[in-house]
């Protein structure tokens, strides 16, 4: 066991000599601003990025308005927006599509990836693999920095001339070069996201390869580990392409070249005056070389979560770790050459149709994979319902939805009928809302006590989730039905002037009001993790009586975490072991039944 | 060791020396009047053995960590994918003549100097 | 606890971690321009006849970026000469060698403005063609990295150099890192040059 003296954060008290440096005299902007401690920059990415979901969601809210009641003057708020939006609170299409642009935007970028693997991943990573800190903890804190700014250049771009972006987050061209001052902003807000994600994914890289314990070998590794891995280089090798595209689309918005617009475009009965010879579809082919790989990372960090609180609620070893860890590699690999089944309505020939579709089809298995595996955990397990474990249960059959209804997307035939209805909105919303977002809220309730030293209060957790599970479904369930009867995304007035449509549009009235539950259901939630800073019930290091190695530092853990390297013994889910004294026996536990020596 | 580095400095010495030469074979190789594939394959071929030098020398890849070599091998796959897949959809009209018809074609920046 | 393996490789993989998180970061970099470099294959072999300046004809002056292939080439060579000095504990022959790099870079972007200008003044700006588009976009990305590897590299000549008295391998390694950025670079170069110039 590691042996080390508790410290709170930030505390003047005189500690241990063992830890290598005086934080604590170092003031209060360098330890909570300008820290370079991967806890204090983990919480920071993850309350940026709660916020940021907040606020995307708040988006959502005013848009489900416009989408139940098209033009009906918005209620409360309708007032404030302003002529250039919603004069006399009406919403205008234009600020309808900023809503929609920016909701999608900031979900993804600013809010699921940053909290998932900015916060959740720079938190938990290190304390897991018993180092001391990431790799270069001042990479750490400018990729944290980077991020902030770019969230800053998205937020102000509400307030551009024209207003936010309003090109879908896809943002294609040339609608997307034509567009107004934010869509600039996007660009720019986007290079500051990508280079924030850059540096990260090099930190996490470095950090799982180097700075593991001894004895911690790669197959000893907690699955949430493999996961960041997996997800890191997925950020490492596939934004850069859209960081280029990035550039180009900037330089045809500001230095008017045509990389995207073709010849003889024509805007609003003028020809444009441009040199031309730019293919749209060159902005397709970058924007989902990283937006495919982007969707994995939106899910593997939640995939690892959910792997963590299964194991240690079920009290016993995660079944078919090998075939987990080959599945997600499997699947990381995989998710570069799946890109242009986004991209099946833009006329391309049967050769890469049926390329794209096969690589759809393979990488569905390790999915699977991985999905059955975590079912097949539950079985003949003790299980304990506590409240991340309610959550991590859920995934599992949401994540099952979302997954089951990508396959009729992911071939082309049944796709001519889908592409761009409600039905893809339901599909990918089910995997990143009902999938990512309740594992997210899981592992918050999780690693909670370890960051704070306290528990989040269990009641509020419950009605929490059960309104929450209850909602989400009411909210995108209904979506597939839209979509299947041909109701088209992206619409300002929620598809009222269709007539095919017109049998389905009760159902707007349906999700949003759902939706409007939903935020409902985050108070208590939001109350609870504010309260449960100063008032949860307090405990100590293993509250949860978990194996991993973070689970041996104090609550909260101090500047360095561990006072020297832990000594890995076993894998990571040694629980109810036969012989043994308890139903688990934690990683760096120098007791008990000793796994056979590995190398470190 | 620092025998070592002496016979490494007279390495980098000649590794430059072959890199300007094989600069001088560069611009040499492009006035051979070539069909258009086989110029496009001879100037990648030159470059390739360039930078070859570049990263086996100055860069130290020879006798390299093996994780190194694993991250730049699965970089180098999905940078041919990059690079290729795109192209598939255009493969059968390499080489031809297009004209969008109703629009006039550009007017050329770029004069030979 | 300290952050292990700084200065000394960790046993098992051999690296250290600047080694490590620099080819990595390369990594990145190449799936940038790679996606630079396939943007500027469909461009072109979408282009409508007469769109782009026909196979080889060289709307870019060849001499003028022979020289600069010739000038990033020797930058690369003091580069490492530099390196090579301070593992031969030689501080002012890295000095030298160091201010060799930078001044060999600046000549690069000098010349490089130069042609821009000459481009700029006869009309020939990026919005004229995609030929055009695509040369400044490449070559520009690829200046700011060559800007961006000056202010380090001019870092390391200058305040950056108080860590060979205070931790001297951990320099090295610095050095050593912002060599391979610098090799990258122009190992770039070397496929832009007759891709742009030659093709």
């Amino acid at each position: 066991m590691a042996d080390v003296t508790t410290v709170d954060k930030g505390a003047h008290a005189a500690h241990s000599t063992d830890t290598a440096h005086a934080h604590h005299d170092e003031g209060f902007l360098r330890t909570y601003i300008f820290s370079v401690d991967h806890k204090v920059i983990g919480i920071q990415y993850a309350v940026t990025g709660l916020l940021f979901l907040l606020f995307g969601f708040g988006l959502m809210m005013i848009m489900r308005w416009q989408l139940a009641y098209p033009f009906q003057p918005i209620p409360i708020i309708g007032g404030f927006l302003g002529d250039a939006r919603a004069p006399g609170g009406i919403m205008l299409p234009e600020f309808y599509n900023q809503l929609g642009a920016m909701h999608g935007t900031i979900m993804v970028f600013l809010g699921v990836v940053p909290l998932a693997v900015g916060g959740f991943g720079n938190f938990v990573l290190p304390l897991q693999i018993g180092a001391p800190d990431m790799a270069f903890p001042k990479l750490n804190m400018a990729s944290y920095w980077s991020f902030f700014l770019g969230g800053v250049v998205m937020f102000a771009s509400f307030f551009a001339p024209g207003g936010a972006a309003n090109s879908g987050w896809t943002s294609y061209a040339p609608l997307s070069v034509i567009a107004t001052t934010g869509q600039t902003m996007w660009l720019l807000g986007m290079i500051f996201l990508i280079t924030s994600s850059l540096l990260g994914s090099v930190n996490f890289i470095v950090t799982t390869i180097q700075l593991r314990a001894p004895g911690l070998s790669f197959m000893r590794l907690p699955f949430f580990v493999w996961a960041q891995l997996v997800t890191s280089f997925l950020l490492l090798l596939a934004f850069p392409p859209l960081e280029a595209a990035g550039v180009m689309q900037l330089m045809d918005r500001l230095a008017g070249t045509s990389f995207f617009l073709p010849t003889g475009l024509v805007v609003s009965n003028t020809p444009m005056e441009i040199s031309g010879g730019g293919s749209p579809l060159l902005w397709q082919h970058l924007f989902w070389f990283l937006a495919h790989p982007e969707v994995y990372v939106l899910i593997l960090p939640a995939m690892g979560i959910v792997a963590e609180i299964l194991a240690n609620n079920t009290r016993k070893p995660l079944w078919g770790y090998r075939a987990l860890v080959a599945s997600v590699v499997f699947l990381g690999f995989m998710s570069f050459v799946v890109w242009a089944h986004h991209m099946f309505m833009t006329g391309m020939g049967t050769t890469m149709s049926a390329f794209f579709q096969t690589t759809t089809m393979i990488i569905s298995i390790p999915s699977v994979v991985i999905l059955s595996a975590f079912l097949l955990s539950l079985y003949g397990g003790s299980i304990r319902y506590t409240t991340p474990m309610l959550f991590a249960l859920a995934f599992l059959p949401m994540f099952a939805i979302g997954g089951l209804t990508g396959l009729p997307l992911g071939l082309s035939a049944p796709d001519i009928h889908l592409h761009d209805t409600y039905y893809v909105i339901g599909h990918f919303h089910y995997v990143v809302a009902p999938g990512t977002v309740l594992a997210l809220l899981g592992g918050i309730y999780y690693w909670f006590p370890k960051a704070t030293g306290r528990k989040m209060n269990d009641l509020l957790g419950r009605i929490h989730f059960f309104g929450s599970f209850i909602c989400i479904n009411v909210v995108f369930m209904p979506m597939f039905i839209q979509g299947l009867s041909g109701m088209n995304r992206r619409m300002a007035d929620g598809g009222l002037e269709y007539a095919m449509n017109q049998d389905v549009l009760v159902w707007n009235v349906v999700i949003s009001m759902g939706a409007w539950t939903l935020a409902l259901f985050q108070i208590p939630f939001i109350f609870n993790f504010f309260w449960s800073i100063k008032k949860g019930e307090k405990v100590g290091a293993n509250p949860w009586e978990a194996t991993t190695l973070e689970w041996s530092a104090p609550s909260p853990p101090p500047h360095g975490n561990f006072s020297a390297p832990p000594s890995v013994h076993r894998g990571p889910y040694e629980y109810s072991v036969p012989g043994g004294e308890s139903d688990f026996i934690m990683q760096a536990d120098p007791h008990g039944p000793q796994a056979e020596p590995s190398k470190a | 060791m620092s025998e070592d580095v002496q016979g490494h400095i007279k390495l980098y010495y000649k590794i430059g020396g072959a890199l300007l030469f094989l600069t001088v074979v560069t611009v040499g190789v492009s006035y051979i009047d070539f069909a258009v594939p086989m110029a496009i394959v001879v100037a990648l071929i030159v470059a390739t053995v360039k930078g070859s030098l570049v990263a086996s020398y100055f860069m130290h890849l020879i006798g390299e960590q093996k994780g190194i070599y694993a991250a730049l091998a699965l970089t180098a796959f999905f940078f041919v994918v990059l690079i290729f897949i795109p192209l598939l959809g255009h493969s059968n009209t390499f080489g031809e003549r297009k004209s969008f018809p109703n629009s006039h074609p550009p007017v050329v920046g770029g004069e030979a100097h | 606890m300290e952050i292990p393996y700084i200065v000394d490789e960790r046993p098992d993989t051999g690296l250290t971690n600047v080694k490590l998180g620099i080819w990595l970061f390369l990594a990145s970099e190449v799936m940038l321009f790679g996606g630079l470099f396939s943007a500027y294959i469909l461009l072109r072999i979408n282009a409508v006849d007469g769109a782009w300046p026909a196979f080889a004809t060289n709307p870019l002056s060849v001499p003028i970026g022979a020289f600069n292939t010739v000038v990033l080439i020797s930058s690369s060579v003091t580069m490492v000469l530099s390196y090579a000095a301070l593992k031969m504990d030689d501080l002012s022959g890295y000095k030298k060698y160091m201010g060799l790099t930078i001044g060999l870079s600046l000549l690069f972007l000098v010349v490089k403005s130069y042609e821009y200008y000459d481009k700029f003044s006869h009309g020939d700006i990026p919005a004229a063609s995609t030929f055009l588009a695509v040369y400044f976009t490449m070559t520009g990305l690829h200046g700011l990295h060559i800007i961006g590897g000056v202010v380090v590299n001019g870092y390391f000549l200058g305040p950056g150099t108080a860590m060979w008295y205070s931790n001297k391998p951990q320099f090295i390694n610095r050095i050593e890192a912002s060599g391979l950025y610098w090799h990258f670079v122009d190992l770039v170069w070397i496929f832009l040059f007759p891709v742009l110039y030659l093709l």
